[in-house]
């Protein structure tokens, strides 16, 4: 702070002495009012509708009920399955693509790094339902890329399709999180002092040694962003399932969805929530623990 | 590691092979990477130039400017991307009125809470989309039922304010977490010097502190109004028979799909990237006159 200067030399008290310690509570008033309303305070009524038993024409009562969360578990395991093979397959799919092109444009961008990590956010300039769209053109039974597999080239049987398997959706998952995957991975990366893997190698580590030892334990914490902001928002996923798969491919997502716009069944529609985060949560918990680094966050 | 002085024998060959790597297989790899991302982008903007055969944009027929010419020309297309405009615009000025003066608490000053604080303010960020639009469905669902009803202002059905009310609370954390950034690597001298030469708080604020955050707010109003344009999954949650853009191709892709969406879509792209490409060459003129 400013002790150091002469008492008086400030004309008058500043607004900091006037209002005391409050400065940094008034600041945060009306944001956190905000938060608190419109996230906490649903979040507590969508526990309060999980144990509920009612329906909308007659209101809800509290019965302390665990049947919501019976009935989701046993009807919807399915689909929860999905979610967690989907989106962990996706995941996986973004790591692996994510981490050679973020490792590039780190080590190897030069004066393209910018222009690069320009193109990896691009698709965010356009909306989420129409790049999923466009996938579903391409990879469409007569869309661009089976019409010549199949005609032209003869390679594919013509009943052969991608559009309503796993495959497509896990696809999409994968496209449109990659960008999630790849700036946190192209952040830590790009934090790493160079001088450390010269040292690694000048004490003879050859390059595969240092990237083992050196660049990859330094990348670890963008490895766990970059795997919570693809796996998080993937398991909860359902317009890929709605558009490139079918409805045996279809996700949590799909279920809460429906239970709580189209059939208005709050609790059950309330359970499936809760279940999806706690699912995420404990999914989160062991992947830090099996990282196995406290400070990851850090 | 036992690799250590296995490769000290073969630390030629094997230490090549990784280099030609880095220099070869990398690069076009990621180039490949690069065209992955870009190809549903080009899809978009080349079926912006079709005439489909029906009612469905799905196949190449013949290149045509009626989409380009007559943008709005579907019903309820020009009202929903006009709500989208006004949720984005009015969204974005309120989430960065909000997360600005967080991330201003948070950063300068000390109070009991911070710590813990500075975690919370993730979890929206960390919360699925779903869950967060499926829980204030619930809550706007609540204020219309007992035990509620009547005591507190009624948000069902949803509409237009539940689509705000959303779309700011989601951009909140958003925003504090961008100009917590930019806060972070602030000199707090500046503002020092400021005082000890005669000026109050407040207007060091203005004269000081806020031009130096302005890029930071700035950079968190762009990401906050990108966001909320784009907006699906919570937006479907709280919308009721209310259309933004995405809800509204959406309802739509079931039994048509306009070129129009092509259009609009473009449009958009097209004005982010010149938005953005603006940006960075006039802060690139800014860093080299510093």
């Amino acid at each position: 702070m400013t002790a150091a200067t002469v008492p008086g030399a400030r004309p008058g008290p500043g607004l900091r002495g006037r209002l005391g310690r409050g400065v940094p509570y008034l600041l945060l008033a009306p944001g956190l009012f905000w938060l608190t309303v419109f996230y906490l305070i649903p979040a507590i009524q969508m526990f309060t509708y999980s144990i509920s038993t009612g329906s909308v024409e007659t209101g809800y009562s509290i019965h302390l009920s665990a049947d919501a969360y019976i009935e989701g578990l046993s009807k919807f395991g399915k689909q929860f399955l999905n979610s967690i093979i989907y989106g962990g397959l996706a995941t996986i799919l973004t790591l692996a693509i994510g981490f050679p092109v973020a490792y590039t444009i780190a080590f190897r961008g030069g004066k393209y790094k910018n222009m690069l990590l320009f193109l990896v956010i691009a698709p965010f300039f356009t909306s989420f339902l129409i790049r999923t769209i466009s996938w579903k053109i391409l990879l469409g039974d007569e869309g661009p890329i089976l019409a010549v597999l199949k005609h032209n080239l003869g390679i594919l049987p013509g009943t052969f399709s991608v559009l309503g398997t796993p495959v497509a959706q896990v696809f999409g998952i994968t496209y449109n999180f990659l960008p999630f995957m790849i700036l946190p991975l192209y952040v830590a990366l790009e934090k790493i002092d160079f001088r450390l893997i010269e040292a690694a190698e000048d004490l003879y580590a050859n390059r595969a040694a240092a990237f083992r030892r050196v660049t990859l334990p330094l990348a670890l914490p963008g490895v766990f962003a970059g795997t919570l902001l693809t796996f998080i928002p993937a398991m909860g996923d359902y317009i890929n399932a709605e558009l490139l798969g079918s409805p045996g491919t279809r996700m949590i997502g799909n279920v809460i969805q429906n239970r709580l716009l189209v059939q208005n069944d709050y609790p059950v529609g309330s359970a499936l929530s809760f279940i999806l985060m706690a699912a995420i949560l404990v999914a989160v918990a062991l992947y830090a623990r099996l990282l196995g680094t406290e400070q990851l966050t850090g | 590691m036992a690799a250590s002085t296995a490769g000290a024998i073969g630390t030629a060959p094997r230490g090549s092979l990784w280099q030609r790597m880095e220099r070869r297989v990398l690069p076009a790899f990621t180039a490949l990477a690069i065209v992955y991302l870009m190809v549903p982008i080009a899809v978009m903007i080349v079926f912006s130039f079709n005439e489909p055969a029906g009612k469905f944009n799905y196949t190449w027929n013949q290149f045509s400017l009626d989409g380009w010419l007559h943008p709005f020309d579907w019903p309820g297309l020009g009202d929903a991307v006009t709500i989208s405009l006004l949720v984005a615009l009015i969204s974005t000025i309120a989430a960065t009125i909000l997360g600005t003066m967080i991330g201003l608490a948070l950063t300068r000053y000390d109070f009991r809470g911070r710590g813990i604080l500075n975690g919370i303010i993730f979890l929206p960020m960390a919360t699925p989309e779903i869950v967060l639009g499926a829980s204030l469905l619930t809550l706007f669902v609540a204020t219309a039922l007992p035990p509620l009803r009547g005591g507190v202002p009624t948000l069902y059905p949803t509409g237009f304010v539940t689509i705000l009310i959303a779309h700011i609370m989601f951009n909140i954390s958003y925003v504090v977490v961008t100009v917590k950034a930019r806060l972070a690597g602030f000199d707090r001298r500046l503002e020092e010097a400021a005082m000890d030469l005669g000026a109050n708080e407040v207007t060091t604020f203005w004269k000081v502190t806020f031009p130096l955050i302005l890029p930071g707010v700035m950079a968190a109003a762009l990401l906050a109004f990108s966001l909320s344009i784009d907006d699906f999954v919570i937006t479907n949650f709280v919308s009721g028979t209310t259309n933004t853009f995405p809800i509204w191709i959406y309802s739509i892709q079931r039994n048509a799909l306009p070129v129009q969406i092509n259009v609009i879509g473009s449009i958009i792209f097209l004005g982010a990237v010149t938005l953005v490409g603006l940006s960075s060459i006039r802060s690139g003129r800014a860093a080299r006159i510093r």
